[in-house]
């Protein structure tokens, strides 16, 4: 009966353990990766082809959530400002908004669901399918030629996918708020200029978005590489690679912020 | 000093998560010669092209290669003897989001400079020799399972290999396309000179094209010879195997306690 | 797809991204404002910087002429010293004052500069002299509730004297 007891806690502490483990795999697997990019740069047409998958083909998602953010922060910042008197800091709250929150962290949310499930799939099928083991058989080292590159173009796409939400976002507030409600064109823009700030605001979204880069575009990765080579193991292995991704992005959110809001 | 054995493995042991999966097996293959292994499903077969090809390392015992030891050998030099062999897997393992044409010129793209004129000709050429010149601009999608075989087959033999490595080549084909396959494997071996290495079950394609035959069962060499001599072995493997009988060497039971006690089992409990 | 045709799309996204960030940092941010250029440094003594930050703008008349470079705390005069960096284009007269305020309620606090009257000017290392504090809102409250409470004994000091006037 006193294993009974103890079998949830046996399995928490195996699944703790797996964890810890996968975590020390996907470790290697990262450097591994690093380690293996030099085709990536000798070959960067390689890279271009998964840039154009992973970043061009976000674009549409990324421009029309983008859009959709802005004008409900333009409505949102509008309805609470005015309460204050203060309707004319609405272009500083939705530039800042986005800035350094809201577009680096739904960016990189949609990245992971879009690109990232797309990666994992590809790679898990190519795995399934024996694609990577004939590629090792033909001496062509598969994390040289497959997954280096889309490692890069995601480093490389994602920040530009950020900026690109952020600045579409600010239109799609300035759409709403100057457009629609009747705030004034000028106060808009002229107290955006004036709080905003590019070493603090701007390049600290472009620093975001790249570190999210880095762990969301390792995670797809990973989850493919090691997914099982079944059709529900890769089907898994998507659904792992959305959240885990998810996870990570909101809580490093936290911990970039709190390091680079600490300074002040 | 002239290698007259291709593949040499010297008692060879290999275990799967502390399961054995080979015991001391020692089998060779002659330059130029056709051997094919055979055994039933999880005998240890395609292990051993694994381990021929260093996917996988054994646990002792020793896999030669061209006189080369394939344990010993770094990354680099595994590769570059890798750029030697050809394997065709079990179900061709394609690149599906290249082409036909493009998976065949895949290792010439990779491993050579030659321009690519000169690899189209050869392509095509590769293609020819499999029957398939004019499905060069298909994708893996559209091809039949025959068809797939045949276009990996063609993507093997591109550097023209000094071994070919068969994993399962027969399974699953119609007629037609079995006896297509069992002629290729034998013609191409003669045409380019190479020696090739069949794991398969089936029987009659085998026997119609080998030079020599190992039987593996239960991570041992059971039986060997020509396919004359194993026609009419004495071996109760090889008659099992060949006859396809339900039991004998091999159990048809999975090892369990005896039917009554597992009866008088149940009746105890309920 | 060709392989230039990739190379279009990726180029046409990767300038897009690029266009968006340069857009971000000139339209959103004050990257075209931020230079003060070339200045000289001036400094000043206040009792209480309130919320003062490093870079905050230094106004006069509403218009930004330079920047806080450096907030310190000068422990030979108990006092907070504040270190600007004013555009080389304006001068201001020795006597100016400094004044720590407010842009709106509930805004930053920058340093506002009123001119004074003297001929000679602040040069590259001088240190302006009168200045004036950050309001601190619990001394204001402080000041106000002091303030009632002197007016409330007046107002007794006052009736009782009626009375007494009125008593006789």
């Amino acid at each position: 009966m006193m294993s009974k007891l103890f079998s949830p806690v046996r399995k928490l502490g195996h699944a703790i353990i797996d964890a810890v483990l996968r975590l020390g795999f996907a470790a290697r697997f990262f450097v591994a990766v690093i380690m293996a990019s030099g085709t990536s740069f000798r070959r960067f047409s390689l890279v271009i082809r998964e840039i154009y998958i992973e970043g061009f083909m976000s674009l549409i998602i990324i421009s029309v959530s983008g859009l959709f953010v802005g004008m409900v922060l333009g409505l949102q910042g509008y309805n609470t400002l005015q309460r204050f008197g203060s309707e004319s800091a609405l272009g500083v709250l939705v530039a800042l908004s986005l800035l350094r929150e809201l577009g680096p962290v739904v960016a990189a949310l949609l990245f992971a669901s879009r690109a990232g499930t797309a990666m994992t799939a590809e790679i898990g099928l190519m795995k399934s399918t024996e694609q990577l083991v004939a590629m090792d058989m033909m001496a062509v080292n598969p994390l040289s030629r497959v997954i280096a590159p889309k490692f890069w173009a995601g480093v490389i796409s994602m920040p530009l996918l950020a900026a690109i939400f952020s600045a579409v976002g600010i239109f799609g507030g300035y759409l709403i708020g100057v457009r629609f409600i009747g705030v004034d064109a000028g106060t808009f823009w002229s107290q955006m200029q004036a709080q905003v700030d590019v070493r603090t605001d701007v390049l600290y979204g472009v620093y975001k978005s790249f570190v999210f880069g880095i762990v969301v575009t390792v995670i797809a990765l990973f989850e493919g590489f090691d997914a099982p080579p079944t059709a529900e193991g890769v089907s898994r292995a998507t659904t792992r690679t959305v959240v885990i991704s998810s996870l990570a992005i909101l809580v490093l959110d936290f911990v970039l912020t709190a390091f680079m809001l600490g300074g002040n | 000093m002239s290698i007259d054995k291709l593949v040499e493995i010297t008692d060879l042991n290999f275990s799967y998560n502390s399961r054995p999966v080979l015991r001391g097996v020692n089998l060779s293959v002659s330059k130029g010669s056709i051997v094919a292994i055979m055994g039933g499903s999880g005998c240890g077969k395609t292990t051993l092209l694994r381990l021929i090809g260093g996917m996988i390392r054994a646990s002792s015992g020793v896999v030669r290669v061209d006189g080369e030891e394939i344990r010993g050998l770094r990354r680099e030099q595994l590769y570059e003897m890798r750029r030697r062999m050809g394997m065709l897997f079990q179900f061709g393992a394609l690149f599906t989001d290249l082409s036909v044409f493009e998976n065949v010129a895949f290792p010439m793209r990779e491993h050579t400079d030659l321009p690519e004129a000169m690899i189209a000709d050869l392509v095509l050429m590769k293609l020819n020799a499999v029957g398939l010149r004019g499905a060069a601009r298909l994708m893996p999608s559209e091809l039949s399972g025959g068809m797939s075989r045949r276009v990996a087959l063609a993507r093997a033999i591109a550097l023209d290999p000094m071994l070919m490595m068969y994993d399962e080549p027969f399974t699953g084909l119609d007629p037609i396309s079995l006896g297509i396959i069992g002629k290729l494997i034998r013609d191409l071996n003669d045409a380019l000179g190479t020696t090739s290495i069949l794991v398969t079950h089936d029987i009659h394609e085998s026997l119609r094209i080998v030079d020599y035959v190992y039987f593996i069962s239960d991570g041992q060499v059971v039986a060997e010879g020509t396919p004359d001599e194993v026609r009419h072995s004495t071996s109760p493997f090889v008659e099992q195997f060949i006859n396809g009988r339900p039991d004998g060497p091999v159990p048809f039971h999975y090892p369990a306690p005896s039917f009554e006690e597992d009866l008088r089992l149940e009746a105890v409990k309920s | 797809m060709e392989r230039s045709t990739y190379d279009l799309w990726v180029g046409i996204f990767v300038a897009a991204g690029l266009a968006a960030l340069l857009v971000l940092a000139f339209k959103a941010g004050n990257l075209g404002a931020s230079d003060i250029g070339p200045g000289y440094t001036i400094k000043a003594n206040f009792d209480d910087v309130g919320g003062l930050k490093v870079r905050a703008p230094v106004k006069a008349s509403g218009v930004v002429v330079g920047r806080v470079t450096e907030i310190r705390f000068d422990p030979v005069r108990y006092q907070a010293l504040v270190t600007m960096k004013i555009n080389d284009a304006y001068r201001f007269p020795r006597d100016t004052t400094a004044s720590i305020l407010t842009s709106g309620l509930l805004g930053d606090q920058y340093i506002g500069l009123d001119a004074g009257g003297d001929s000679v000017m602040l040069k590259d290392g001088d240190t302006i002299r009168l200045t004036q504090s950050a309001v601190v809102l619990e001394k204001l409250i402080g000041q106000f509730l002091f303030n009632k409470a002197g007016e409330g004994s007046k107002t007794s000091a006052g009736l009782s004297s009626t009375a007494k006037a009125g008593g006789s």
